[in-house]
């Protein structure tokens, strides 16, 4: 059933072309599929296909940040039916993302959020330039289960460091989980400063993260 | 005639900067720091402040290139000047700022800390190939209210050159300044002969941060020359056209040159950069890609145009140990600088992106711009004949009869550049003998040579002390009790 629709939906977010992605999702509503079959069958299909390609070096960023926004496109006509039917995509995990205070860098970030989105994760991204007490006030507020913590500058990836001393004071950890990324972090800086992980890429952050919520 | 790059067509460069000045009024400029926008508000530019979006016409511009001198110098711890920005001239320093330094032994890349940069910076001082020094890496061992000062203070201590500097904080731009008025021996001879120059970087796209706008304005009142950096990244943070990050750069360019000479008009201010395309596998910057070079030579080609300084970060690798891909991106990037007549060219000795320094590089390196700097010099006339003058009745038709002419012996130094013995011209069996090295075992070598060769400058006693006092101030408040080099250093007292 709707085997032709799903492969559409999934073709559709392999090629990133959102405007056909959001009315896929729309046909799929006036065809009474559940929402969430669309999803699982068709959409996820096709952002899991373009993150292994990414993964093998076949696909570029441009591809999957495109693909990741047409995903978010869908999910966000599909969403209000799931919550008329009151069910709700299986919710990885909440996430908080900012880029550190004093970086005004947020490529890497913005893709890690599209990536995390995608994968059905809610990311609350607080943008760049955000000092430790913003994120972590954000963090208790909506109750995230990670924080994600972006730097770029040489200069400015120790105050990832402040993030998690501040968390470890407060005894938020390991309540809260801390990713940390950017250009000059290295598996060394994120054990050095205690963080939980790090990744090179944001196909690795969503590993990574889903491995934090124990959603392997 | 000296070989050049040109990169752009003549009718390319007014298109360039024609939509330059079309960015600045739509989207306009980001700007974070209120008195720059006060500024560019007063001189008529339209001012968004819930957004601190600033719309710049083009004759606030036009009138702030007007003021920007073409040519200046920077100097010596003797005051005399030996780097010259402006028109075509081409000199290198070392890339600055990197967080970690190559251990040759290991090939780990291991947080830098004092002693490696006093290492590099015993290193680069005798390599003539080095025009100044840079403050080529952030040392960890101090607390980072003191980072970007720190690394000033040990280059003012081991060297004597000219400085490629720049502050992280608007708190700390004074007191760089500052620490070098002491050297200069006040704040006005300080404007006279500015012993270093400020990287000073606008955030892509199209973002002047609080800091960055304010260092524009500090050094601008100080007389101390900044240089752009502005770093379009094309294909995320600029146009995915080469040309399009060419005409983003102009803008961020254009709008700091605005605030800088609104600040004080006549400041000295470069057109520089350190541009990259952007890699759509790993998120990178790629630093050694030619495309790289090719937005540094046109960016450049467009400063010059605007008779303006120029400056670019080349000649560097995203390799992590020297190896061959770090050779030939760093020695073509050179070579594309030199070739593009770039005022001041940085990155030697950098690995990985800009972020690991290595004085095995430093030495490597520069053999390369040894060479970039020998092909811009371009073939020569140094006879009357070509040629024919060279036949007289020594010549018996054998391979040697050159050699013993004395124009030989007069000019064989002009016309060939003669390399360190990081450079392998041996036989076979000379190389076999000296234990088969390869160029970076020969790196090293030389580098145990320099270190063994280095003999600390001679600097004012009394200046020394006021600096270490001023320093070990700003550290106490940081929360040290003594700094790291005073220990060290040759001229401790």
């Amino acid at each position: 059933m709707h085997e032709e629709l799903y492969k559409q939906m999934a073709q559709s977010i392999i090629d990133g072309e959102k405007e056909t992605a959001i009315e896929l999702a729309q046909k799929s509503i006036e065809l009474g599929i559940p929402p969430l079959d669309a999803i699982t069958n068709g959409f996820v299909v096709g952002v899991n296909y373009i993150g292994d390609l990414f993964g093998k070096g076949e696909a570029f960023l441009p591809e999957l940040v495109m693909a990741g926004e047409a995903m978010k496109a869908a999910v966000a006509v599909l969403e209000p039916e799931l919550l008329k039917l009151g069910e709700a995509r299986e919710m990885m995990g909440r996430v908080v993302l900012a880029t550190v205070e004093g970086d005004i860098h947020e490529i890497g970030k913005t893709l890690v959020g599209t990536m995390l989105s995608a994968a059905g994760f809610e990311v609350t991204d607080l943008g760049v330039d955000q000092p430790a007490e913003k994120i972590i006030g954000k963090a208790l507020e909506i109750n995230a289960q990670i924080i994600g913590l972006s730097a770029l500058l040489t200069t400015t990836m120790v105050r990832q460091r402040e993030v998690i001393e501040e968390l470890d004071k407060e005894g938020l950890r390991p309540r809260i989980k801390v990713m940390v990324g950017g250009a000059p972090i290295t598996r060394e800086w994120a054990e050095k400063i205690k963080a939980d992980g790090t990744s090179e890429d944001a196909v690795g952050a969503v590993q990574l993260a889903k491995k934090l919520v124990g959603k392997e | 005639m000296r070989p050049k790059l040109t990169l752009l067509s003549e009718d390319l460069i007014p298109r360039i900067i024609e939509e330059a000045y079309q960015i600045l009024l739509k989207p306009g400029i980001k700007v974070l720091n209120a008195e720059a926008r006060k500024l560019l508000a007063e001189a008529g530019a339209q001012v968004d402040e819930a957004t601190f979006v600033v719309k710049i016409p083009k004759q606030i511009v036009e009138t702030a290139l007007r003021t920007v001198p073409p040519t200046f110098h920077i100097y010596d711890y003797e005051g005399n000047p030996k780097v010259e920005y402006g028109g075509d001239t081409v000199q290198f320093d070392p890339g600055s700022s990197g967080v970690a330094v190559l251990d040759p032994d290991t090939f780990e890349h291991k947080t830098a800390e004092t002693p490696d940069l006093i290492r590099l910076i015993k290193v680069a001082e005798q390599i003539p190939q080095y025009d100044a020094q840079s403050t080529m890496v952030v040392c960890d061992d101090v607390p980072k209210d003191l980072h970007d000062l720190y690394r000033l203070y040990l280059v003012m201590l081991y060297s004597k050159k000219p400085i490629v500097t720049g502050a992280f904080t608007n708190k700390t731009v004074h007191a760089m300044i500052e620490m070098l008025a002491i050297f200069a021996g006040g704040r006005e001879q300080l404007r006279e002969k500015p012993r270093a120059v400020f990287d000073v970087c606008p955030s892509p796209p199209l973002i002047w941060s609080n800091f960055g706008a304010g260092n524009l304005i500090a050094l601008a009142r100080a007389g101390v020359p900044a240089e752009i950096v502005s770093m379009p990244l094309a294909g995320a943070a600029a146009p995915v056209t080469l040309l399009g990050a060419v005409t983003q750069h102009a803008a961020e360019c254009l709008s700091g040159i605005a605030i800088h000479q609104l600040a004080q008009p006549g400041a000295p201010i470069v057109w520089g950069g350190a541009p990259a395309i952007f890699d759509m596998r790993k998120g990178g910057t790629p630093m050694g890609a030619v495309e790289t070079a090719m937005i540094d030579s046109s960016y450049a080609q467009v400063g010059k145009s605007l008779g303006l300084p120029t400056h670019a970060y080349l000649g560097t690798t995203e390799s992590k140990i020297l190896d061959m891909q770090a050779g030939l991106e760093s020695g073509m990037g050179a070579l594309i600088g030199a070739l593009s007549g770039i005022n001041m060219i940085s990155g030697a000795g950098m690995l990985d992106s800009l972020l690991c320094q290595s004085a095995e590089k430093l030495v490597i390196d520069a053999e390369g711009i040894a060479m970039a700097k020998r092909m811009i010099e371009g073939m020569k006339v140094h006879t009357e004949t070509l040629a024919t003058g060279f036949y007289d009745n020594e010549i018996n038709f054998k391979g040697g009869d050159f050699l013993k002419q004395k124009i030989t012996m007069k000019l064989f130094k002009k016309e060939q550049h003669i390399p360190s013995s990081v450079i392998d011209r041996d036989s076979i069996r000379v190389w076999k003998e000296a234990g088969r090295l390869d160029t970076f075992g020969r790196a090293k070598l030389r580098v145990k040579e320099l270190l063994a060769s280095y003999t600390p400058p001679k600097l004012d006693p009394a200046k020394v002390e006021r600096l270490h006092a001023f320093v070990l101030d700003l550290a106490r408040k940081a929360g040290m009790s003594t700094l790291p080099a005073h220990d060290l250093s040759p001229v401790a007292g």
